[in-house]
């Protein structure tokens, strides 16, 4: 939870990939629960979410503490192109002032009750860097994020999938060896190494694709229909790119799995029962591995909403990836707070989502 | 061999050489099994005696992996005979599995093929060699006409499914024609209660977690005789299982037998549950038969030092003994078998003959045959120990 956080912060993966890769790292701790009724879900819920609560204290608390000690500060920054203005206050002088409008004056742990009340009441505050309500910026760069994430999931599955069920189908064989070896490249090729490629191929020396931006230049001399396709077609780049990167974990996932199933002691009852092979991975083998599919699917779910940090920040698709982004360079406490908050909600409600998925596909931790 | 190398012990480069070779072989094997519309002529056979209902006639199964071949089952030769029990007994890793998966064409391929040998298979009015069959004639006959008890009940249903519909396939596959659901299921139903489950109806509707071991065994058994399959493969039935349910379940097999007039081969390492069992008993050792004959020849007269070893490490009731007698040493490895008689190292009644090569099969009588060096005509009188 924390380290993804961090890792966010730090720049490491897109989330696009790390919501499906850090769930699998992360041990499952409650994937073993029982549910032996309603109402003991029910409880369990609760629970869960109760735990959450205090979990996302502390989250936020960590987050706030960090933006604060941050060595490029909003206001410094401010304070530093005020103060060179001619016949300005010194910088001292503006820094106090500054500090004092933006609450910064305050001890942090004065200062994070401060904003963790104003959370509640639901206020999140006004962007430094963008100068609207938090919330109003989060509204208008959310939905491309969203769009991406699914297009890009939606390929994910359909490729990742059926070519792990081949693979794991013929183990050893020479679709094995092709599919396990590009799911290897896919994991191993860094995003931003990656978009780099693509955009020198398709944009720089096919000129297919522009290399930046959500729009073309012409883009308000279009008809509607024409800009739609426009912007789909700035986005045919990043959701490959995401799509590339994302699929070979789950691909391995998949093959893996399969394998693991097929070697099954059911496996071997079903062929002796006169199944014919086709069947048998079909039916019994792929309801079998769904179980951990499902949960890590599901648990990834709420990682649409987290936009591609890095995806979007190469294509400067104004996606929440890439505005988040530049808030955190400029040190915007309340903008980045409110992204990373919104982050951390999204982890637990998928790690709930994926404990509940598992009672949902595998019958022995059903609901009775 | 260079020094200071362990037994067994492979260079990357000569293991990378046996891989190689493997798949030439079996890519050959597998090429031949996957050709579309064989004949019927090539699988056709005839059976030696019509009394039989499976001939395995100098079985050889091998498994091909990257530390050399396996001959897991090398010349392997017996007869299941109409509405008799087979009992095949043997320690761990002798090859009994093997044999009967054999048998179904089960083998985890491609490392393992048959690579030798017939299994003749009586269909009533023809007789088919398993070995050569294609697959999707095979398809016909597993579960319907032969099918398998596993050793495992507790992993050998499928977790996510219920038990109804597990059921319900098997008879779907082969009986199902011109049958509605609602018959398939009475059918189910009646499967179930046959095997000695009072709720029937209640666990038809549910999944495999839900049973305890002995019942999920006679689900399996259920699902083995939907079909009033001619052989039943029973590969360690009651391992798994405690001695209470074990009596109950071979009970079970025993009677619902007679009822179907099917054959059983019935493989265990327990000579108790043969005993009770077996009309004939074949004894494996390291791939080979060692020793085979009614069960009264096996019991009371064993011949071959193996099986007299067996019978001395099984507890006897009213005799006191200290310490149970165990034979000493342990089976061969089982890649490169050495050319003589693979239980010479561990046999504590050799004789002269015995480093020469591989014992020949020697008649005790009608029935018992045996394969060693004590009975050969120069050495009977010291066979009699």
């Amino acid at each position: 939870m924390y380290c993804k956080i961090l890792q966010r912060i730090y720049g490491g993966k897109d989330l696009q990939s790390t919501a499906g890769t850090f769930n699998q790292l992360l041990p499952k701790t409650n994937t073993d629960v029982k549910f032996t009724g309603g109402n003991i879900l029910r409880n369990y819920i609760i629970k869960r979410i109760l735990i959450s609560i205090v979990i996302l204290f502390f989250v936020t608390f960590i987050i706030y503490v960090l933006m604060r000690s941050l060595p490029s500060s909003y206001v410094e920054t401010m304070a530093m192109r005020l103060s060179t203005a001619p016949g300005s206050k010194p910088y001292e002088e503006w820094l106090a002032q500054l500090n004092a409008t933006y609450g910064l004056d305050k001890p942090f742990l004065l200062g994070f009750l401060g904003w963790l009340w104003d959370f509640f009441r639901g206020n999140f505050g006004d962007s430094w860097r963008f100068t609207v309500p938090v919330i109003e910026e989060f509204k208008s760069v959310i939905g491309i994020s969203f769009i991406m994430g699914v297009i890009s999931m939606v390929l994910e599955l359909v490729i990742a999938i059926p070519l792990g069920v081949v693979a794991a189908t013929k183990q050893y064989s020479k679709t094995d060896y092709v599919v396990s070896a590009s799911a290897l490249a896919g994991i191993s090729l860094p995003t931003f190494f990656f978009a780099t490629i693509l955009q020198l191929v398709f944009c720089v020396k096919l000129g297919w694709f522009d290399t930046h931006g959500l729009i073309g230049r012409d883009y308000y001399q279009l008809s509607s229909m024409g800009q739609i396709l426009d912007v789909a077609k700035h986005l045919v780049l990043p959701i490959v790119t995401l799509t590339i990167v994302s699929v070979g974990g789950l691909m391995r996932y998949t093959r893996t799995n399969m394998l693991e199933v097929l070697n099954a002691d059911y496996i071997r009852t079903a062929r002796a029962k006169g199944v014919s092979e086709k069947k048998v991975i079909y039916h019994h083998a792929f309801r079998n591995t769904l179980i951990p599919l499902v949960t890590i699917v599901g648990g990834s779910l709420p990682g649409l909403f987290s936009g591609a940090l890095i995806t979007e920040t190469l294509f400067s698709i104004p996606g929440i990836g890439y505005i988040s982004y530049q808030a955190m360079v400029a040190g915007d406490i309340p903008f980045t707070m409110f992204y990373l908050t919104f982050i951390a909600v999204l982890t637990l409600v998928g790690n709930l989502i994926s404990d509940i998925l598992y009672a949902v596909v595998d019958p022995r931790v059903r609901i009775a | 061999m260079a020094k200071n190398k362990p037994e067994g012990y492979l260079s990357a480069k000569e293991s990378r050489r046996i891989s190689k070779e493997n798949r030439k072989i079996t890519s050959v094997l597998e090429k031949q099994r996957k050709r579309k519309n064989v004949p019927e002529n090539e699988y056709l056979t005839t059976m030696h005696n019509p009394n039989n209902a499976v001939e395995f006639d100098n079985l050889h199964t091998y498994f091909f992996t990257d530390a050399g071949t396996v001959k897991s089952v090398d010349g392997v030769t017996f007869e299941i005979p109409i509405g008799k029990t087979v009992g095949v007994v043997g320690e761990s890793g002798c090859g009994k599995s093997v044999t009967s998966l054999s048998l179904m064409q089960l083998l985890q391929r491609p490392q393992g093929q048959v690579v030798e040998g017939e299994i003749r298979l009586n269909l009533g009015d023809k007789a088919y060699d398993v070995a050569k069959m294609p697959y999707e004639k095979l398809l016909d006959l597993r579960g319907n006409f032969v099918s398998m008890i596993f050793q495992e009940p507790m992993t050998a249903l499928n977790p996510v499914f219920r038990i109804g519909a597990q059921l319900d396939e098997v008879i779907e596959l082969h009986d199902g024609e011109g049958k509605s659901k609602d018959d398939i299921k009475a059918r189910s139903i009646e499967l179930l209660e046959l095997a000695g489950i009072a709720n029937s109806e209640g666990v038809y509707k549910m999944f495999p977690h839900e049973l305890s071991g002995g019942m999920r065994q006679r689900v399996m058994i259920a699902m083995a005789l939907a079909c009033n399959p001619k052989i039943i493969i029973a590969d360690e039935p009651t391992t798994a299982l405690d001695v209470t349910i074990q009596a109950q379940v071979l009970d079970l097999l025993r009677n619902l037998k007679n009822k179907i007039n099917s054959s059983i081969m019935f493989i265990t390492h327990d000579l108790g549950v043969i005993a009770e069992m077996a009309d004939y008993v074949v004894v494996m050792y390291a791939g080979r038969i060692v020793e085979k004959g009614t069960a009264d020849d096996i019991f009371y007269h064993p011949a071959h030092p193996y099986t007299i070893g067996l019978m001395a490490s099984k507890p006897v009731v009213g005799k006191q003994v200290d310490k149970l007698y165990s034979i000493p040493g342990k089976v061969p490895n089982p890649i490169n078998m050495p050319d003589y008689c693979y239980f010479k190292d561990r046999c504590e009644m050799c004789v002269g003959g015995c480093d020469g090569e591989y014992p020949p099969e020697i008649s005790l009588s009608e029935t018992h045959k045996v394969s060693c060096y004590r009975w050969t005509e120069a050495n009977k009188e010291g066979g009699e120990a």
